[in-house]
């Protein structure tokens, strides 16, 4: 009979893909409860820092940091957040195709393009479509610390600061619902004006040592957390989207097997009816 | 009653803590400042080292911190740390560790780049153990 062992096998083999699956379910949707509560433990830093960066830029109009002065592009940057690892669904891929018509638009316009890419997925790829590379941080696990980012956020900031840079973008996965996660494309450099509220009353900051350097420090800081929040917002995205992926394998692993349950059952029905008539037309014939 | 500030302690990784106090200290990068309430706007760069802060009932809290910044309102008081962790997290000897390579780097100090770094480490370890030695000293007292 057409292998009704073979199906077995195959059902089994069906089976153990079924268990991984629904394992990295479990463990994705608890790394996305901590991606998430850390998301929100990163708000606090980010939004005292607006506050006082608002402030200053408010109270400070004739000094013109480097960071807030727009200047005309002719060369551009991209911080690109992604993931180390696959099996996160569209994830990754939707996130490139964002990038790539972003880099499309600057280079029909004549601008180059320099990346640094955070995540091996984007290492990976960016490497493949030769991408100008400057810098990348990658193996950042699921609690990634500033001082990982550093580096590569600095080189960025180095550079524009150098005139080598006109513009810089973030581009990370923006974390909406558990069933949803978009490509975001933020721009990071130079810093858009915050919304004019009307000053009440005008006071001003005692600086120490000055108010050049303080807001030097300000600034880069400020830039940092951003960058931070949006690789932290990513990472909860990636165990979402994984969520998501490995719920719908799981799901679909289980349909396969009810369906070669199914042809299993019928051939194993059909070989023992085979060997009845074998057995009745044997003792006919004897 | 006495007047207060509110002091809240944030790193760009977590919030560490917030509460009023009484007064707090911080390593300003020109010196130690102490904030009383109502202290004008004042904003600054701290350096590496502990920051104290006296609740109203009168007990000490310790913060290390290995930089950032400060920013003092009327009664708000913002501290934006690099990296704090709390000092009885701090693992002396992993201090020690740091301070010994800060001092073996400095002596044999190839560059000017090494060099600054390793001043900069230095005085991070040297902090943290003031810091631990302070807490240690509390604790049997």
């Amino acid at each position: 009979m057409a292998g009704a062992k073979e199906i077995r096998t195959k059902i089994k083999s069906i089976q153990n893909t079924q268990k991984i699956t629904k394992a990295m379910e479990m463990v994705a949707a608890s790394k996305m409860r901590k991606a998430q509560e850390r998301m929100r433990e990163a708000r606090p830093y980010a939004q005292k820092m607006r506050n006082v960066v608002a402030h200053i830029a408010r109270a400070h109009t004739e000094y013109k940091h480097p960071f807030t002065i727009e200047r005309e592009p002719r060369r551009v940057g991209f911080i690109i957040a992604s993931t180390d690892r696959g099996l996160c669904g569209g994830l990754n891929v939707n996130m490139f195709r964002t990038i790539v018509s972003a880099m499309e638009e600057w280079r029909g316009q004549g601008i180059e393009i320099d990346l640094a890419i955070i995540g091996a997925k984007a290492l990976g790829f960016f490497k493949r479509l030769g991408g100008n590379i400057v810098s990348e941080a990658t193996h950042l696990g699921d609690s990634p610390a500033l001082t990982d980012l550093i580096g590569a956020i600095k080189i960025m900031l180095d550079a524009y600061e150098d005139d080598r840079l006109d513009r810089l973008f973030l581009v990370h996965n923006d974390f909406i619902n558990t069933m949803t996660q978009r490509p975001a494309v933020v721009q990071i450099l130079p810093l858009p004006p915050s919304e004019e509220v009307e000053l009440r009353h005008h006071w001003d900051y005692i600086y120490e040592p000055d108010s050049k350097q303080v807001l030097d420090v300000l600034l880069t800081r400020y830039i940092e957390s951003l960058i931070y929040r949006g690789v932290v917002e990513n990472i909860a995205c990636e165990q979402a989207a994984r969520m998501v992926a490995m719920k719908a394998a799981s799901d679909n692993a289980g349909q396969l097997i009810d369906e070669l349950q199914l042809v299993y059952n019928k051939a194993r029905q059909a070989a023992i009816t085979q060997e009845i008539s074998e057995i009745v037309g044997g003792a006919a014939a004897v | 009653m006495a007047m207060t500030l509110h002091v809240d302690i944030v790193s760009a990784e977590e919030e560490i803590h917030s509460g009023s106090a009484a007064v707090v200290y911080a390593p300003a990068r020109m010196g130690e400042v102490g904030i009383y309430p109502r202290h004008a706007p004042f904003l600054t760069h701290l350096k590496p080292g502990e920051i104290r802060v006296q609740t109203p009932e009168g007990k000490e809290l310790f913060f290390f911190v290995s930089g950032g910044l400060l920013e003092v309102q009327p009664h708000v008081v913002t501290v934006l740390a690099d990296t704090a962790i709390r000092a009885k997290d701090l693992d002396e000897a992993a201090a020690l560790e740091a301070q010994k390579k800060a001092e073996q780097e400095m002596r044999d100090r190839k560059s000017e780049m090494d060099y600054a770094k390793a001043k900069a480490e230095f005085a991070q370890a040297a902090a943290q153990l003031r810091a631990i030695q302070k807490l240690r000293k509390r604790g049997r007292g």
